[in-house]
Parts: structure tokens; C-alpha cells; sequence
């Protein structure tokens, strides 16, 4: 009984795979940070593409697109491990990858040796993935960390009237890129950045960092992300810390603005900038909040989109968007695809968006301040917007190559 | 310690002046000069202060998992898991009572329930095989770290500090001394004194269990021969059943001091087994004051890297690892 059973839902199973494969598919392999410090980002740009694929459908013309995702831990090699899996054994053709800067420069290389397929970037933001001997085959459809700080520096220097603040950011390439944006403006506009600290990804014990902290400086910089600024916040709240802070762009996010416990409120009125702001009044922002909102229950989600969330949906628009421009035609090593996203421009939730010749995103940026909505929320508002952010900054190309690559100490603070 | 310095004069002087060249730092007032050539004073002093706290959260998981692996020599790499199921479990009852202290009870009780179950059903099965229980409590962290995600999701938690525990306080240890005169105390944050005032108390007492009490005497001569023990008649599976128990509860102890002063979320598991491994490794496999020595020399070397040379800070506890494997692979204060 059991034997014929079993041989029934086999053959069944085989008649269901048979009808599945008459349509004809497309495999696209996803890879987010769905372990370690960045555990949250990966599941919010996950539900990001998911809202995406709810508005956008999954349909290109009469094949249909799959996805498979894996997992990762924003170290390079768990990036590139990931990538080569979905490649070698799920046979993906397109990869929406990956999350984290070093990811991104690792996954970025690795494209060179598959020229044959389409790579787009999924929400990484190290400069160097781009500017860099870029790869042909991968789009960036989402700002660096540099692009994303743009605006900060001056409205700090200007507004806030902060002369000298002190820097404390994860040891790896997206902080080093959102730090190189931020000082570049802040010194440029006449302020000093005495001192940066960098700490390991994955850091958990501030408290040292924090007592390293400067006191003759009029703002604390924060370049953290994840696990490691909600550590920070916490020992910095028992620690009795007063100063006034700014943060980067994965520091002022919903990953951390809706974290469980009180720490958080020291993040009141922090100003910081990056590609999204939450209280944004432009409709298509509005409208991505609310199918954000509609897609997932209250507790599997966070009041509002996060980065991560905006940029996955930002380059699985792009996906769908290339992939219907060509009727989703990937004959002749995917070049009609590559050629139609190269000339893409998206509506994205957080402003258009189009590529410059390196297939980086030139887009719109957000200077914000954080608010309680009186309820216990944290949001991020808006105090500026600064429209077509390119990846230079608005630099002459030749004096932005003499301030060489985003490091612990470059660019030094001085104006160029 | 008499006898240690006859056998070996040199190294106790060496020891001693060290101790008060570390006392002086602490307490004296540092001349400019100093402060010139390594920083502030009042970095020191936390960093100091951090690497002792750090070290007592060390010590309550890396206690638990020497304690097991000295009486059964079962190397439990599902220790991390019950760190964290016990910081999970400490969430729920303070997110939901709002008492912090309750929590740790709860937490205890919960964690050494997972423990008490774990040896009866998996552990007893395959006693005496060590390679076999290694491999399967590899297995079992696995499918915890997964059971738990998918309950807790992969956000952070943060159980909450309770109101008479946050904020500073100022010690009695001159920082500095303003140009006025007036001296500048030592600020520091109460919880993690208590925290660590909590685990002394907590290492005294299975000190003075394991050493003056009958059951401590039973635990000894198990560690030192377990068939012996078993052949003059003492129950010995009930003594394993019990000190599982008492390793698994402490991890879950461990749970709530950590997501209190740090935070709680996946991946935290395998960073607490990390770290209980190396201290013990460290300290010396199966000695509770070899847990102690390691947790606070691998403490200290985290803080005092993170703030002298941040970037290599991780390497510094791995490099301690293995000048101790390569100079007394034993462990500093292992019995053989």
C-alpha cells in the first residue's frame, strides 16, 4: 500500500514538473545577509524584492521568473561562495547580488570571469565595486556610500554649526566610502574630523571604543551597521554618553530605529543622510511604503521600508524592467539585457534613477533628522533632498581620482 | 603559591612587578608624559574595567562548559545554543513581567530543563564516544540555531536594563586632575559592575561547592575516575543529569547578562562557544579557577587591543590561544 502510494505522488510529482516545464523560465539567483551581524538588512531586502515582485508580477511576456535565494554573511568569500552556487548548481542566468560592500567588490570581480551572464548589484555600496576597473556585466542601480552621505557634511557644518567631530565606523569598504563622502564635505566646507576609530564588523564590546571617545568635539560620527549599532547604543546609553551624534546611512535606518529596547532613543535627533528618507511626501515613496506595509503582517516587518528593503526593490525593478525591454530574451550571452539596463531609467521609490558609463546609479539624496512620532516610533525626516548625485560628488573626475580610494585615513581632511 | 615561587624565582618577580606596575597605573595620577605616550588615563582605566567585566560574562559560559567536560569529557558544542535560548528565554519573561530578576531565574531554570533533557535522550546513548557526541552536539547547535531563528526571527534583542541599573556612576580612581585642583573621578556603568560582582559570586560559590560540600566531593573523584566512582556505589548518571543541569543553566544565566549588556540575535551562539572554547583552552580544559584565569586574560586582551591596536584586536585573543598551546598546551592552570 505504502510502496503504490509512494509511486503514485512520484508520478504525480513528475506530471507537475513536466507541465512546469513547458513554460519556459528564467532563473534569477538572489544572495542577501540572511546570517551573522547583517542577519536583519538581508531579511529586510528581502522583503523589499518581495514587494517588488507583488507590484511588478512575475511574468515577462510568457516565461515566467524564478528565484532562488541564498544566504550569506557579508564577508567576501560566504558572497562568492553563494554567487558560484547558484551559478554551478541552481544554473541561475541572472544574479541580483549582493548586500554588503566587500560582498559587492569580491562578486564584482567574480563577474569577470562569467561575462556571459548579468549581474545587478542588489544594495552594496563600496565605491570601489564601481569605480574601480568595473566589471561589464554589473549594474548598479543604487548610490555608494559616498553618494549617500552627499549633503550631510555641509548641513552640519552650516546648519549645525559643528566645527570639529570625530568618526567611530566598522572596519571595511562601505564604511570607509561613507566616511570618505562625509569628510570630503564636512572638511571641505572649513570643519575638522580630529580622529577616526575604526572597530571590527561584528564587534560587541564597545565599551572601550566608547571611553576612547574624544570630549572636545561638537558631534560623534556613527558608521555602523546592524547587530553593532544597536551594541553601541546600548553601552553607550549605560555608559551615560551625552554627545551629540550623526550617523551613516545604515546607522539611521529602520534596522535600528525599530530595534527592541530604549537604547535607540539616543538616536533622537541625530542627523544623518542616505539614499531614502522614511517621511518623504513624494507619492511613489508613499505609495512603496504602503505596499511595503501591505505585503507583510505588522510584527514580520518594520513600520517602514529600510535601505535595504528600497534597494532591493529598486534592483529587482530593474531586473523586471531590463528583462520586459527585451521580451526576456537572453540569447547571444544576455547582450540585448545588458545593453537595455545599461540605457535604463527606473522610477524608483526614492527618486529616478539612471546609470553613468561605469553602470553606476546617479540618483537622489536624503539629509534627515531623526523624530519620535509620539508613539515610541522612530523615523527618519527629511531636512534636505539633493537631486542627481553622481558618483564623483560633482567633482571634476580628474581632482576626484587624485584623492585616491576610499581607506582608514583617506581622503585626508582638506579641501580639493 | 609559596612553592611556585621557590621553583621558580624569576618568573615570580616578573609576575610581581607586573602586578605593580598594573596597580600603579591604576591608581596613581599619570604624569603628562604618560598620558602623552599612551592616551588618556581614563581610556585605560575603562578599558581595564571593561576587560574585567567582559571577562565575568566569559567566565559564566566558559564555567558551564569546563564543568561538563570535566566530569564527562563530553566537549558540548551545543553550549552557544543554550547561551542564546537562555538570552531569548530572559527576553520574553522581562519583555513580558518587566522584572529583570525574574528573568534570570526563569532563565536558569528553562535552559537547565534543555540541559537535563539533552543528556537523558542524546547524551547517555552514546557515553564514552567522545568523537560521536562532538559531532552531534555540532549537529544539535545547527538545529538549534535554526529552531531559534525561526522563532525569534533574526532581529536584535535587548532585554531591558532596569532604571536603578542605567547610567553611570563615578569610582573612586582619579582620572585626572583639572587645572583647578579638583580631581576627576572614574565614571562607570553600574550594570557591569554588578554583572560582575554577580559572577564572582556566582564562581566563589561553585568554588566552595565543588570543594567543601559532599556533592563537590562526589563531582571531584568523578572527574578524576568516573568508574571507580561508579563502583563504589554513588549514582553516577544522576550526578551527570545534575551537572548538566547546573552548565546548562549557567549558559542560560550567561544569556541574560549578555543580552542586557550587548545584545541577543543569531550568530551570537557560535561567538560565545568561540569564545568559552578559547578560554578554556586558555584556563586549562575542565578547571573551574582555569575558566576564571582564562576568561579574564582573554577579556582584558579584547579591551585593552580594541583600544591600542584596534585593528588587530581580533587576532590578539587567537595569538594568546596559541602561545598557551604551544608553551603549556595543558592550559595555564589544567591539574595534568
Amino acid at each position: 500500500m505504502l510502496k503504490g502510494s509512494l509511486g503514485l505522488i512520484a508520478l504525480t510529482s513528475l506530471f507537475l514538473s513536466g507541465a512546469a516545464m513547458a513554460q519556459e523560465k528564467i532563473k534569477v539567483g538572489v544572495t542577501a545577509t540572511l546570517e551573522g551581524t547583517y542577519t536583519v538588512l538581508g531579511e529586510d531586502g528581502i522583503r523589499g524584492h518581495q514587494t517588488a515582485l507583488n507590484v511588478l508580477g512575475t511574468k515577462i511576456g510568457d516565461k515566467q521568473l524564478e528565484f532562488v535565494i541564498a544566504s550569506t554573511d557579508a564577508t567576501p568569500d560566504s558572497a562568492v561562495r553563494a554567487v558560484r552556487k547558484l551559478i554551478e548548481q541552481d544554473k541561475v542566468q541572472i544574479l541580483l547580488s549582493p548586500l554588503s560592500g566587500d560582498e559587492g567588490i569580491a562578486v564584482k570581480n567574480f563577474a569577470k570571469t562569467h561575462p556571459e551572464l548579468t549581474f545587478i548589484n542588489a544594495a552594496s555600496g563600496a565605491q570601489e565595486t564601481t569605480y574601480v576597473d568595473p566589471a561589464p556585466n554589473f549594474f548598479r542601480f543604487n548610490m555608494d556610500g559616498a553618494q549617500w552621505q552627499v549633503g550631510l557634511g555641509k548641513y552640519a557644518y552650516e546648519e549645525k554649526k559643528y566645527r570639529k567631530i570625530a568618526t567611530v565606523g566598522e572596519d571595511y569598504s562601505f564604511i570607509y566610502t561613507q566616511v570618505f563622502g562625509l569628510v570630503l564635505e564636512f572638511c571641505g566646507a572649513g570643519g575638522q574630523v580630529t580622529n577616526r576609530q575604526w572597530v571590527p564588523l561584528g564587534t560587541k564590546d564597545f565599551a572601550s571604543v566608547i571611553a576612547a571617545l574624544p570630549d572636545d568635539v561638537d558631534a560623534i560620527y556613527l558608521g555602523l551597521g546592524g547587530a553593532d549599532a544597536v551594541n553601541f547604543l546600548n553601552q553607550y546609553q549605560q555608559a551615560g554618553g551625552k554627545a551629540h551624534l550623526m550617523g551613516g546611512s545604515i546607522m539611521i535606518d529602520q534596522t535600528i530605529l525599530s530595534s527592541k529596547g530604549n537604547a535607540k532613543n539616543a538616536l533622537i535627533g541625530t542627523l544623518a543622510a542616505s539614499g531614502q528618507a522614511d517621511t518623504w511626501e513624494d507619492p511613489g515613496w508613499q505609495k512603496f511604503v504602503k505596499n511595503y506595509q501591505d505585503a507583510f503582517p505588522p510584527n514580520k516587518r518594520f513600520p517602514s521600508p529600510s535601505l535595504l528593503a528600497t534597494n532591493y526593490y529598486g534592483s529587482t525593478m530593474a531586473l523586471i524592467l531590463g528583462l520586459r525591454a527585451v521580451n526576456g530574451d537572453l540569447s547571444d550571452n544576455q547582450s540585448k539585457l545588458k545593453a537595455a539596463l545599461a540605457k535604463l531609467e527606473i522610477d524608483a521609490p526614492n527618486g529616478k534613477i539612471k546609470l553613468d558609463s561605469n553602470r553606476q546609479a546617479i540618483g537622489t539624496n536624503f539629509v534627515t533628522e531623526v523624530v519620535d512620532d509620539g508613539k515610541g516610533a522612530l523615523f527618519s525626516k527629511v531636512v534636505k533632498v539633493i537631486p542627481n548625485v553622481n558618483q564623483t560628488l560633482g567633482y571634476d573626475p580628474a581632482v576626484f581620482a587624485k584623492i585616491g580610494l576610499p581607506s582608514r585615513t583617506v581622503p585626508e581632511c582638506k579641501k580639493y | 603559591m609559596t612553592r611556585f615561587v621557590e621553583r621558580h624565582p624569576v618568573w615570580a618577580l616578573i609576575v610581581i612587578v607586573a602586578i605593580a606596575i598594573l596597580l600603579w597605573l591604576i591608581f596613581a595620577v599619570w604624569p603628562p608624559g604618560l598620558e602623552e605616550a599612551i592616551g588618556r588615563k581614563r581610556v585605560f582605566l575603562n578599558a581595564v574595567f571593561n576587560g574585567i567585566t567582559l571577562g565575568g560574562l566569559y567566565f559564566l559560559v566558559a564555567s558551564g562548559f569546563t564543568l561538563i567536560f570535566g566530569l564527562m569529557r563530553n566537549v558540548n558544542l551545543a553550549h552557544g545554543s543554550l547561551y542564546l535560548f537562555g538570552g531569548y528565554i530572559g527576553y520574553a519573561i522581562s519583555a513580558s513581567t518587566g522584572s529583570w530578576i525574574l528573568s534570570f531565574i526563569i532563565a536558569f531554570i528553562l535552559t537547565a530543563l534543555v540541559g537535563v533533557l539533552l543528556q537523558v535522550i542524546v547524551f547517555r546513548r552514546m557515553e564514552g564516544q567522545d568523537l560521536r557526541q562532538t559531532m552531534v552536539t555540532i549537529g544539535l547547535s545547527i538545529v538549534f540555531a535554526d529552531l531559534m531563528l525561526w522563532a525569534c526571527g533574526g532581529d536584535f534583542y535587548q532585554i531591558q536594563t532596569p532604571s536603578w541599573l542605567i547610567g553611570p556612576i563615578d569610582l573612586p580612581l582619579i582620572t585626572a586632575v583639572k587645572s583647578s585642583g579638583e580631581p576627576v573621578y572614574l565614571r562607570y556603568p553600574l550594570v557591569r559592575l554588578v554583572i560582575f560582582l554577580a559572577s564572582v559570586v556566582i564562581g566563589v560559590a561553585m568554588w566552595l561547592a565543588l570543594n567543601r560540600t559532599r556533592i563537590g566531593m562526589i563531582i571531584r573523584a568523578g572527574v578524576d575516575d568516573r568508574d571507580i566512582l561508579a563502583a563504589t556505589g554513588v549514582r553516577i548518571q544522576l550526578v551527570f543529569v545534575l551537572v548538566f543541569a547546573l552548565g546548562a543553566g549557567l549558559a542560560g544565566i550567561a544569556g541574560v547578562v549578555g543580552g542586557t549588556f550587548q545584545s541577543l540575535s543569531p550568530g551570537e551562539d557560535i561567538r560565545f562557544l568561540l569564545a568559552s572554547l578559547v578560554v578554556v583552552i586558555v584556563g586549562g580544559m575542565g578547571s573551574i579557577p582555569g575558566a576564571a584565569l582564562g576568561a579574564l586574560i582573554i577579556g582584558l586582551a579584547e579591551q585593552l587591543g580594541s583600544v591600542y591596536i584596534p585593528t588587530y584586536a581580533i587576532v590578539v585573543t587567537f595569538l594568546i590561544m596559541v602561545l598557551v598551546l604551544a608553551v603549556r598546551p595543558q592550559g595555564l592552570l589544567a591539574r595534568r
